[in-house]
């Protein structure tokens, strides 16, 4: 056996040089990736606690008073308020929405076959093109939904305009666009279900409800968290539906984090101050998507039935 | 425990390296201007001469507008008579500067011309990201001796000349860029729907708001009297909001012991916004926040609004044989002042081309300038391209320019009245895209009732633009 060994070390240092490369080979596009998301990572820790700006011609490290200022900022603490409503208003949503249609279209027929494939059209707009659609359906002039809402005596609707409703109309063009993923999301964790556990609730007598609630949901569960996951985390951190349609106008109504960090960059070119909103973004998803994670993988156990 | 310390020291030794970097990168400002003494000397050997960069190849950066539509179209010409190729990318306006800070704050050299405005040149000349024009233009080897300098508006020219002093009026210090084409601020409106109401074009805001209040529904549901831009940003605030701002008397800063001050809650600014946001209750869309530029045009040229209190090119690119529903019923007047208020303050707007500080092909660079902003090319290119306003003189006084203009019902006139009143009415200062935005983002909320009053909303506005200029020492 030990010989064996020793003549099979023998054998690896004689390969070529290729064949001993091949393990680092294989892992160098996972490297090179890691090193892609690290290296922007760092580097804005880095900024983060400097002044840098592309305005000035140079730059000094400023400890943590991006950061404290930023922790004493109105609009930091009114940028979490809106990245937070904004995230449960679409997730919350989509989800609702997504598990309802998905069931509908779980039962077989001509016409949901059809709609399965019309449902994935939303998804091949990219989310600004999609805004630009909506921002014309609302236009108080010549947009469709205006002339609808006219049918029932309702005029010149703010939609965007007001603050009182530009949260509802992102929403509505958020949940227009990713609906449609969670959709089929759920629907192909319905299809996969097996089969066994609902005949038998059929011929015990089971009603609709008793079905769904004691078989369905636990088993669809898991996929139900991989679409909130993904959900989640995309609307947290918001910025082409809100900047397209508003800009996180009007006034401050939908400055989230994104856009609060975008504009302190590029707009104001205070790069160090921007950061940190960037970075406290980070680490809300980092947290939440970490608890999610977990989470996932306990329901996944127990609908596995271990 | 021993881990969490390792992977402290590996954080922080990375961070050591990207500091070390950056500090090399800054280090290095300053060191192209040779590239301007090289092409002094070449252009030393025979005088001017158009091929004195033949064989070189430069890169420009354009912004989407009809000034970058006519530089393209001339492009291939301009290689022809100089032997310098052009390489150039053209970018939506949304995201245009954007791009332009990214690349020029990279310090690479490309590109080597870019377009850019008045506003910008406060961030990119205290930033060294910009080449003063004055070597080229002092030197006779260097300036074609057709190029007239002093051809072009010198209200329009001196826009793009400040001495980098925060505070200090444009005017004087370096020439940073070279105009193509500028905007002042007029009313234009439609005579159609002025002369079905009986109206006269207004002569003060008072009477402007008295045609609002006409002029509800004109043409049904979905009319409303007048486009206003209204989005979040600077675009808000520039075009007819900062002239009124200025014709009611009231300033954006002043210099206080040495200082950048606001003054936006003045009893003048509260006054002006006052009556401003009355007018964009009763006349403005009902989509007014989210207007920009574009749909404030496109709604005078669709018939939506029968007014537009803008820039006196947007009203222009709706006419012309079939831009708009409108296109022929669109006229221009002065735009309305204040009550008793005599003398018309107009800002200003031009697009220029400037010149990256970091270019290593300044010569061919400098001969592209000039070649796009030639009486000859400026002339073309108002005829031809609808480049308006044209920022030379004799473009203006060109028989078939103003034969061109006569189809436009009072634009030359308004043009020739507001003219020597148009001049930069900002402050200069490198916040100047903070500070407005932050300005269009407190009108919104003053719109939408957020607060008690105009005066709170602009006292809250004064305090955020000191503290965003606060940095700012005017010695």
């Amino acid at each position: 056996m030990q010989a064996g060994l020793i003549n099979s070390d023998t054998n690896f240092s004689k390969k070529p040089f290729l064949v001993k490369a091949r393990p680092y080979l294989i892992m160098t596009p996972a490297l090179l990736i890691t090193i892609g998301i690290l290296y922007p990572f760092f580097t804005a820790i880095f900024y983060s606690l400097t002044n840098y700006s592309f305005r000035a011609t140079t730059f000094r490290f400023v400890g943590l008073k991006n950061w404290t200022q930023m922790f004493m900022e109105p609009e930091f603490w009114h940028a979490i308020l809106v990245t937070g409503k904004y995230a449960l208003a679409t997730t919350g949503s989509e989800m609702l929405l997504g598990l309802g249609i998905a069931l509908l279209l779980s039962k077989e027929s001509k016409f949901t076959r059809l709609l399965r494939v019309l449902l994935i059209f939303p998804l091949m707009i990219a989310p600004v093109i999609a805004t630009i659609i909506w921002q014309l359906m609302t236009n108080n002039s010549v947009g469709i939904l205006e002339k609808f809402l006219n049918l029932f005596g309702v005029y010149n609707f703010p939609w965007a305009s007001s603050a009182k409703t530009a949260l509802l109309t992102a929403t509505l063009i958020d949940v227009w666009v990713y609906a449609p993923f969670v959709i089929l999301l759920i629907l192909a964790g319905l299809q996969s279900l097996p089969k066994s556990p609902f005949e038998a609730a059929k011929i015990d007598g089971g009603s609709a409800w008793f079905t769904f609630r004691t078989l369905t949901l636990p088993m669809l569960k898991p996929f139900m968290y991989i679409a909130l996951i993904f959900r989640l985390m995309a609307s947290l951190q918001e910025f082409a539906i809100i900047f397209a349609l508003t800009k996180g106008g009007p006034g401050n109504t939908l400055m989230n984090l994104s856009i609060t960090g975008y504009t302190t960059g590029f707009a104001y070119l205070k790069f160090g101050e921007s950061l940190p909103y960037v970075l406290t973004l980070w680490l809300i998803i980092y947290l939440i998507s970490r608890k999610l994670v977990a989470k996932w993988l306990l329901v996944q156990k127990t609908a596995g039935g271990n | 425990m021993f881990s969490t310390r390792r992977n402290i020291i590996a954080l922080l030794s990375i961070l050591g390296l990207f500091s070390c970097g950056s500090r090399k990168d800054a280090l290095d400002i300053g060191h192209t201007d040779k590239s301007v003494l090289e092409a002094k000397k070449i252009a030393e050997v025979g005088g001017f001469r158009w091929d004195m960069a033949s064989g070189v190849s430069i890169k420009v950066l354009l912004n989407q507008h009809p000034y970058a539509e006519a530089i393209i179209q001339k492009i291939p010409d301009f290689e022809k008579f100089t032997g310098i190729e052009v390489d150039y990318a053209i970018t939506p306006e949304e995201n245009y500067f954007d791009k332009v800070t990214t690349s020029l704050n990279s310090r690479t050299g490309e590109p080597d011309i870019f377009m850019t405005g008045a506003y910008q040149v406060w961030e990119y000349a205290g930033a060294n990201f910009i080449q003063s024009l004055d070597p080229f233009i002092q030197d006779s080897n260097l300036l074609n001796p057709d190029y007239r300098i002093d051809d072009i508006y010198p209200g329009v020219l001196g826009t793009l000349r400040w001495d980098r002093v925060p505070g200090h009026l444009t005017g004087t210090g370096s020439q940073w860029a070279l105009p193509l084409g500028f905007e002042l601020y007029s009313l234009a409106y439609n005579k159609v729907v002025f002369e079905k109401f009986g109206l006269e074009p207004p002569k003060t805001i008072a009477e402007l708001i008295k045609i609002c209040e006409t002029l509800q529904e004109f043409d049904g549901r979905g009319s409303y009297p007048i486009a206003l831009r209204g989005s979040r940003n600077w675009g808000t605030i520039h075009p007819g909001f900062m002239s009124t701002f200025a014709n009611y008397g009231a300033r954006d800063f002043a210099v206080e012991n040495g200082k950048l001050v606001s003054k936006v809650n003045s009893p003048e600014s509260v006054k002006m916004t006052e009556d401003w946001v009355k007018l964009i209750k009763i006349g403005g869309s009902p989509s007014w926040s989210s207007y920009t530029w574009y749909q404030a045009g496109a709604d005078l040229g669709a018939g939506k609004a029968a007014m537009l209190f803008d820039a006196d090119i947007n009203g222009y690119f709706q006419t012309g044989k079939g831009a708009s529903k409108e296109a022929v019923n669109i006229a221009w007047a002065v735009m309305p002042l204040s009550e008793g208020q005599k003398e018309i303050n107009s800002n200003l707007w031009t697009w220029a081309i400037a010149m990256n500080k970091a270019s290593n092909n300044k010569l061919a660079a400098w001969l592209f300038l000039q070649y796009f902003t030639s009486a000859d090319y400026s002339l073309w290119s108002a005829l031809e391209m609808n480049a308006v306003d044209p920022a030379r003189k004799s473009v203006w006084d060109n028989p078939d320019f103003k034969l061109k203009m006569a189809d436009r019902e009072g634009y030359y006139e308004t043009f020739i009245s507001t003219i020597d009143g148009t001049r930069i009415l900002f402050t200069p200062q490198p916040h100047f895209f903070e500070t407005t935005t932050e300005w269009a983002a407190t009108l919104q909320s003053i719109v939408a009732g957020k607060y008690s009053s105009v005066q709170e909303g602009l006292d809250i506005l004064k305090k955020k633009m000191d503290e965003a200029v606060e940095d700012i020492i005017i010695e």
